[in-house]
């Protein structure tokens, strides 16, 4: 299964979506069920506000002194049996990965939802090298089925509906009885816990993701609500965490602060079902768990968004409120963003990890409405850090020729006052003139865009600066 | 030069640092050594019965049951009436721990099976190392004591606590687990469960059962 | 207006108007509704030549430009105890990013804080500096209030205008679902991703249908062009103006994108 990710093609693929219906009810129900149940449980908590506080200085201070807190988490994984691996990049990544699931001898491999999975696009590399990922998360073991991108951050399938699933499910657990009833999502929730129990107990190596690393005690954290994530990683031989050099904090009372804001403002939990702290492999003291326990830290771009005014965009404990909340998001849905975490802090992210003149649409495609950084729980200001990388395309003259000389037309005029007044004087008379009949155009030269989906009200004819000359007389400043 | 050293370098080359200084060495250690606690909400800061309360509460609020026990030696009959109420099979898998051990099995007609499940047990018990009443939260630390696939490949899975181990909130525990274990020190995992497994992917409704335990069900004893 | 005691107000001081671009080109009559509502309110209201505060410039990444036209807005208006605009995204540019702007220029900087001080979206300034409880206009009938997300969430602008709304006689608010929700407007976003923005607005229209009031109203006249717009489009019989507009009491202009002819009183 082959998944590319199609940024360039962001507009077509919003048209695209923008007429699937069906899409766009599936986006109802997550505007409605999301935002409401973190409406709730953050109303239910007084410290809500000076938690996210909190967490967002705890990040700070962590990625301050990163370099010293990196050391400190790997003395302790190795103190307590377990291996550390460093990767650059995503190539170097994946090769480490396919390292250790060779000398596992691995055939299946299980993996809980991880988001830098799949911006390493591991899943590929290992069915290239004849081993098989199964996604064992509901939602991505759904879409892995059909061959997509996940479309949101915490629920991977919110585009789909029943009946999608149901027809996906027919057509690949070939070996259950055809004439099964699953008209009801509870059967198809059956269905897959014992698909994927048969699966999880195969497996010779499972992939996890960490929600955070700690560094006093060497501990990765996975969050599920589900479940997967512990069987992925207690079940098989050996267990891969993966992570980006971002998810370490300091101790565990650090942790907890996070965790209490990281529930609340995904799902509107007060905690999610699973929370999970492992160290290291399985002891002697142990009946159960990995006798390999491999970390693979990795860089792909932050360390060089240190000490940078992006910087701030490494607080993200990927939560997904900000998508949550984008009415973009709603209008369009995160296939259309089509990158790994397809939210608000795409334009971010994806520019500073795959540059800005690849990230294209991402950043530009964002009306600074405010909304993602307002429940952002670590307080990352996204707009801002979008306005920058808007700054640096600027700079590169990556902003397409008909925006900047637009801009540059109209900074001219607006940078000399009397001859804008002049020319806005005649220019709106013209206008006002031509719309004074109707009191609005359906089209206008230049304007497409905008007339597309709406009227352009026309002007009142006069501006206010020449009437105000006529009745005042000037301005005495 | 390695995928570690050139990692660290750009690190320390963004930062403007070299990793040498004295004072952010002694920040860190310190941070690390005293574990300050930041915002602990209200909600939970209750004792003895108060709190006990708020912990059931918080218990049904995440979907699972609690039933109270008034000693230990209640547990099996009590687990027992569970299973027969929900027409479950009277069969029963746990660990090694002495608390549960201990507990008179033999005055039920339970069957008993010991160690870590394989995936076809349909019941398993555990012993929680603590509970945490802010969420309704139980704690379980790995080990031939409590095996950790007990707490997901049943279906049933039911968690007894005692109520003297029933803390406010997580950072109580933590300093518990730093006694028990050792600073810097924890047992091969930690699992905080609140409620029966569940998934909302499915047209966002939310369903039980998805990987873990289909249902959850808290024994507390009082003494 | 004047007779009201002077309990923490400003007496007669000097406003400068900041009409804002969209305003002076595409609707005066909000601009004068502004200059009665500050006039009656106390203030000497004074509209210095002006251009643009340079936010189309600032979201696309052009600081320079925006930079220039900053430092012009800020020689432009520095004789003023205050400095007023009919928009909360014009006076959240002034006031949120002016100051940033310069952050490298010392000098420069402390000139933009200094104005960043003084600036104010009208309804806010007339509630929360002038003291103002109740206007004297008059408005028979049901309206539905829009909040712009940059004088929402930059200015936290959204009492006031229901304060003075509600001390408008005769007027009934009703509030729609999702007020809080942006446009679609968003500057040229509205053009460059007219896809998404039409998605978003016609979000908004099926909300202001649904709201089931005559009229709607709003403090930010890009959001109001771009309502009015669809509204019109789909051929929605709601009345479009700006929030001043029904606080002044001037509503004998056309709402938003109707012709004079149309006007039904």
């Amino acid at each position: 299964m082959n998944v590319h990710s199609t940024s360039p093609e962001f507009k077509q693929n919003a048209a695209r979506a923008l007429n699937d219906s069906q899409l766009q009810k599936a986006l109802g129900n997550v505007k409605q069920g999301f935002i409401d149940k973190r409406r709730m449980a953050a109303d239910k908590l007084p410290e809500f506000e000076a938690l996210r506080d909190s967490a967002r200085d705890i990040k700070n201070h962590t990625l301050e002194h990163l370099d010293l807190y990196l050391e400190a988490y790997e003395e302790k994984v190795r103190s307590s049996g377990g291996h550390v691996h460093f990767a650059r990049d995503a190539q170097e990544a994946r090769d480490i990965i396919l390292t250790i699931c060779r000398e596992a001898s691995a055939k299946t491999v299980t993996k809980g939802k991880s988001m830098i999975s799949e911006e390493i696009e591991i899943n590929h590399h290992l069915e290239a090298n004849g081993i098989r990922p199964i996604e064992t998360d509901l939602g991505e073991y759904i879409i892995q089925l059909r061959g997509e991108l996940p479309s949101h951050i915490i629920a991977p399938a919110v585009h789909l509906n029943a009946t999608q699933v149901e027809e996906d499910f027919r057509r690949v657990h070939t070996h259950l009885d055809a004439k099964r009833d699953l008209s009801e999502p509870v059967q198809l929730l059956t269905e897959a816990r014992a698909v994927l129990r048969e699966r999880f107990l195969a497996a010779d190596v499972g992939i996890t993701g960490a929600n955070f690393l700690v560094a006093e005690t060497g501990t990765s954290i996975i969050v599920t609500n589900e479940g997967n994530g512990d069987l992925t990683q207690i079940l098989p031989k050996t267990h891969i965490v993966l992570a980006s050099l971002e998810k370490l904090v300091p101790t565990l009372e650090d942790a907890s602060q996070l965790l209490r804001v990281l529930a609340r403002s995904a799902t509107g939990q007060e905690m999610s079902v699973y929370t999970t702290f492992s160290t290291g492999p399985r002891r002697r003291t142990d009946a159960d768990g990995p006798e390999n326990y491999h970390v693979v830290l990795i860089d792909n771009g932050r360390s060089a968004m240190l000490g940078t005014s992006f910087e701030e965009m490494l607080r993200c404990i990927r939560c997904g409120a900000c998508m949550n909340r984008c009415p973009g998001y709603h209008a369009v849905g995160g296939d259309a963003y089509a990158w790994v975490s397809p939210c608000p802090l795409r334009g971010v992210r994806t520019a500073s990890v795959r540059r800005v003149d690849q990230a294209g649409h991402l950043p530009n495609a964002s009306t600074f409405c405010g909304r993602c950084e307002s429940v952002c729980p670590v307080r990352i200001p996204l707009p801002k850090l979008m306005r920058h990388w808007r700054e640096r395309e600027f700079e590169r003259h990556l902003t397409p020729a008909t925006v900047r000389s637009g801009l540059h037309l109209w900074g001219f005029f607006a940078k000399r006052p009397a001859l804008y007044r002049l020319a806005t004087r005649v220019a709106m008379g013209a206008l006002g003139f031509a719309g004074h009949r109707r009191g609005r155009f359906s089209w206008l030269p230049m304007a497409k865009g905008w007339t597309k989906y709406r009227d352009f009200p026309a002007p009142q004819g006069e501006t206010f600066q020449a009437r105000w000359k006529r009745e005042r007389g000037g301005s005495s400043a | 030069m390695s995928a570690r050293d050139d990692i660290y370098a750009n690190i320390r080359r963004s930062l403007g640092v070299n990793g040498s200084e004295k004072i952010r060495q002694q920040m860190v250690a310190d941070r690390l050594e005293r574990a300050p606690k930041g915002v602990i909400p209200q909600r939970g800061q209750v004792s003895g019965a108060e709190r006990i309360a708020l912990f059931k509460t918080m218990v049904e609020t995440a979907l699972a049951t609690v039933t109270e026990v008034a000693s230990a030696a209640e547990v099996p009959q009590s687990i027992a009436l569970f299973l027969r109420n929900h027409n479950l099979p009277a069969t029963l898998r746990m660990g090694d721990d002495p608390r549960l051990k201990t507990m008179p099995w033999s005055e039920t007609t339970l069957e008993v099976a010991h160690g870590p499940s394989e995936g076809r047990d349909l019941n398993a018990v555990s012993h929680a190392f603590g509970g945490i009443a802010e969420s309704g939260t139980l704690a379980i630390v790995s080990g031939h004591e409590n095996p950790s696939t007990l707490n997901f490949l049943p279906d049933n899975h039911i968690i007894v606590v005692s109520a003297k181990d029933i803390a406010s909130d997580y950072e109580a525990v933590w300093n518990r687990i730093r006694f028990a274990y050792g600073k810097g020190t924890m047992p091969r995992t930690v699992n905080w469960i609140t409620g029966p497994s569940r998934s909302g992917d499915i047209e966002q409704t939310l369903l039980l059962g998805a990987h873990g335990a289909r249902r959850l069900h808290v024994v507390l004893v009082c003494r | 207006m004047n007779d009201l005691p002077l309990h923490g107000r400003p007496v007669k001081p000097r406003v400068g108007l900041f009409v804002t671009c969209l305003v002076d080109l595409m609707r005066p009559s909000v601009g004068f509704a502004a200059v009665k509502l500050l006039e009656d309110a106390g203030c000497i209201v004074d509209a210095p030549v002006q251009t643009c505060c340079g936010q189309p410039a600032y979201n696309s990444g052009d600081r320079g430009t925006t930079r220039d036209l900053a430092m012009q807005v800020i020689n432009t208006f520095h004789g003023y105890d205050y400095v007023v605009a009919p928009s909360g995204s014009c006076a959240g540019m002034i006031k949120a990013h002016y100051p940033e702007l310069f952050e490298e220029d010392p000098n420069w900087r402390a000139k933009a804080d200094v104005l960043a001080a003084k600036t104010y979206e009208l309804t806010s300034f007339l509630v929360d500096v002038m003291k103002v409880t109740r206007v004297e206009a008059a408005f028979d009938g049901t309206v539905t209030y829009h909040d712009s997300c940059s004088g929402l969430r930059e200015l936290k602008v959204r009492n006031q205008p229901r304060k003075l709304l509600a001390s408008v006689e005769g007027l009934t608010l009703v509030e729609m679902k999702d007020s809080d929700v942006c446009c679609g407007f968003g500057g040229t976003f509205a053009v460059k991703y007219s896809d998404i923005s039409g998605a978003i607005v016609d979000a908004k229209a099926r909300n202001v249908e649904a709201a089931q009031a005559p009229t709607l109203l709003a403090g930010d006249l890009g959001c109001l062009l771009n309502m009015a717009g669809k509204l019109s489009r789909d051929g929605t019989r709601v009345q479009v103006r700006h929030v001043a507009e029904v606080l002044a009491g001037m509503t004998d202009d056309p709402p938003i994108g109707v012709a004079k002819a149309e006007t039904v009183k």
